[in-house]
């Protein structure tokens, strides 16, 4: 629930990002704004390429070479203030990453490393960022193993990474990322390497810990279903930049954007009965020579002129829904 | 009703598990299984990873050998066709992967990926490169990616060649094993369409294996459920989604995130919890057991039969069997 009046943990303003590699420059994200407002879950979705795990990585600059942040602003409001991510030391960056911003990556196996133990692994991040010491980490592991709701948590504190099911691991990982109660928790594709049993009780856990610990969510997804059920507000993501972005239930009930309707028109509903699953037509732009004017304009059936030549801007159409589309600029 | 042209019989394969010396514990990957395809139907199989789906297709095209158990295709026994008989069945019964990356060979063109199944089952044209031409207009490519190599082509092209690769033979069997798991949303409906288009032009058969359910229930007539293994649950699409018997297939159609946000909100909460446990030692009994909620005394020592609750509606659980 945001309190009122809302209050913004993060800001990105008119981020760029490109990747310097021997094809070309490749404009992964290009000019993106938007809010995260306190206890909210706001959700990033898109299709493979349209910049959404980049614009999350960027956020605390974990962009590698040969990605780099071109442009734009990510004003963090810290406890203490708002400061400018773009302006602070790789030191002070270390102390945000993985206390007050944390992040749970597509795939637990990856993030976990697996000569430790998990107990180990846990304590290391309250450790590292001095939260407590050795001996009183180890005894929160266990406790925050029963938060995520593992299964033996006794048990399982000492067991390696190999030991556990993914969906275990997935839980692992969730628990090194609350230990140090973060302002905003960063999941990327958290359950897309999961069955959908497994995925229903992780997004589940999501949900309650973010009740209990009073948590922002960043979630970023390519599933409808997953944004449906977790959201508050949403941004479609589309070759690099932000299409639409609005409340869940207006972008659902009432998407503008044609490459937003015809996500939702791709995607099938198994409570209803559909004739046919209505696609796209055409694939993602290359992002090395995107095309000129509004990138999705190739691709639609809506297309007018202006959209060949001109980018269209980012319009409110009603409240908090906006749009980036000529058919309805005035 | 159609014909019946695939049957499978108690279906099993196990792998062992080498020690040093000998197998030291076997996956029980299939655990008898048995079902039919009908002609020019679409019977989907669902299920999580380790329920045994993707390998149960591959041993009705014979890509495996199983342990027990048959499958007769056309009223013959798969597994003791030889010769002439064996190239024939080859022919009419086909797959699509789910990897376009590692299903092509990327050191072929595309004409020769698709020349060799042309000349693998003797298929004779008068003009093979138009021939092989007019099948890629079929799936929206054109004459100048004939002589491209994959690695030019997005995942949703390579599976188009993919698909035209299997179909240009003419078969009449096709398994489709998570054919767009790896494709995204948009690129993935054009496919599903296109296999559609297909099945219905050609008169196809298809088994579609997914875990997918939304697309599975796009796709098919008759859905089956794994679980470790067995077969659940089969019956009718619509009837599955709408009247879920087993207690599984009943965790699994609400673990499925809903498009709707609407419907998030007020959505019936169903206990979903539990992992699949280890196929190596799968529980005694039914193998849902220790996750159901409503296992009876039963259920941990005998392993429910598969019975016909309805027309067309089959279960394995003890709550609709006579105990």
């Amino acid at each position: 629930m945001t309190t009122f009046p809302a209050r913004k943990v993060i800001e990105v303003k008119d981020l760029h990002v490109h990747f310097f590699t021997y094809a070309g420059v490749v404009k992964a994200i290009s000019g993106v704004s938007f809010e995260i407002y306190e206890g909210e879950t706001f959700c990033l979705v898109g299709e493979t390429g349209c910049g959404k795990s980049v614009t999350s990585r960027a956020l605390t600059r974990l962009i590698e070479s040969p990605g780099r942040i071109v442009k734009g602003q990510i004003i963090f409001y810290r406890d203490s203030g708002p400061v400018d991510i773009m302006t602070l030391s790789e030191e002070e960056l270390r102390e945000i990453r993985g206390r007050e911003i944390a992040y749970i990556f597509q795939d637990p196996t990856a993030s976990l490393d697996p000569l430790y133990t998990v107990g180990y692994q846990i304590a290391e991040t309250m450790v590292a960022h001095k939260t407590a010491d050795w001996k009183t980490a180890f005894r929160k592991a266990i406790s925050i193993l029963k938060s995520v709701i593992m299964p033996d948590p006794e048990k399982r504190v000492k067991n390696y990474p190999h030991e556990l099911s993914g969906g275990m691991r997935q839980r692992v990982v969730i628990g090194i990322s609350l230990s140090n109660k973060p302002k905003l928790l960063i999941a990327d594709e958290p359950t897309t390497n999961l069955d959908v049993t497994i995925q229903a009780q992780i997004l589940d856990l999501l949900r309650k810990l973010k009740k209990d610990e009073q948590m922002t969510l960043l979630l970023i997804t390519h599933n409808m279903g997953v944004v449906a059920e977790m959201c508050t507000r949403v941004a479609v993501m589309y070759a690099g930049k932000i299409v639409e972005i609005g409340p869940v239930m207006e972008i659902f009930k009432n998407p503008l954007h044609p490459y937003t309707k015809g996500l939702l028109k791709a995607v099938p509903n198994p409570l209803s009965k559909i004739e046919k699953l209505e696609s796209i037509p055409g694939t993602v732009p290359n992002l090395i020579y995107p095309p000129p004017g509004c990138r999705f304009h190739p691709r639609c059936k809506y297309m007018m002129e202006v959209c060949r030549s001109k980018e269209p801007p980012l319009v409110e159409v009603s409240e908090g829904h906006k749009v980036a589309c000529w058919l309805y600029v005035k | 009703m159609g014909e019946t042209l695939i049957k499978v019989v108690n279906l099993k394969k196990y792998f062992p598990i080498r020690g040093i010396f000998f197998a030291k514990a076997k996956v029980k990957a299939v655990d008898g299984v048995t079902f039919e395809i009908r002609r020019g139907e679409t019977l989907g199989l669902v299920g999580e990873s380790g329920c045994g789906k993707t390998t149960t297709g591959r041993l009705i095209l014979r890509l495996l050998k199983p342990t027990a158990g048959h499958v007769y295709f056309e009223g013959k026994d798969v597994f003791k066709l030889k010769g002439e008989e064996l190239k024939k069945f080859r022919r009419k019964a086909q797959i699509i992967l789910q990897d376009p990356y590692t299903s092509l060979n990327p050191r072929m063109t595309i004409f020769e990926i698709i020349n060799e199944a042309l000349e693998v089952h003797k298929i004779k044209v008068p003009d093979k490169e138009e021939f092989i031409v007019s099948w890629l207009r079929k799936v929206g490519l054109e004459k100048h990616h004939l002589y491209r190599y994959p690695h030019e082509f997005s995942g949703g092209q390579r599976q188009r060649i993919a698909i035209v690769r299997a179909l240009i033979i003419n078969p009449e069997f096709v398994v489709l094993d998570e054919p767009t798991s790896a494709l995204d949303v948009s690129v993935q409906a054009q496919i599903l369409n296109m296999l559609k288009d297909f099945q219905r032009e050609m008169n196809l058969t298809y088994l579609f294996i997914s875990h997918d359910l939304g697309i599975v229930k796009y796709m098919s007539t008759r859905i089956a459920v794994m679980y470790l293994g067995k077969i659940v649950e089969l019956a009718p699409a619509e009837e599955l989604f709408e009247k879920p018997l087993h207690p599984y297939s009943q965790m699994l159609l609400a673990s499925i995130p809903i498009p709707d946000p609407e419907y998030a909100l007020k959505k019936p909460k169903v206990e979903v919890y539990g992992e699949p446990p280890s196929p190596i030692n799968p529980p005694p009994g039914c193998r849902f057991h220790p996750r159901c909620i409503r296992a009876l005394d039963i259920c941990s020592r005998e392993e429910p039969p598969f019975v016909e609750v309805e027309r067309e509606h089959y279960v394995a659980c003890w709550l609709y069997a006579k105990r």
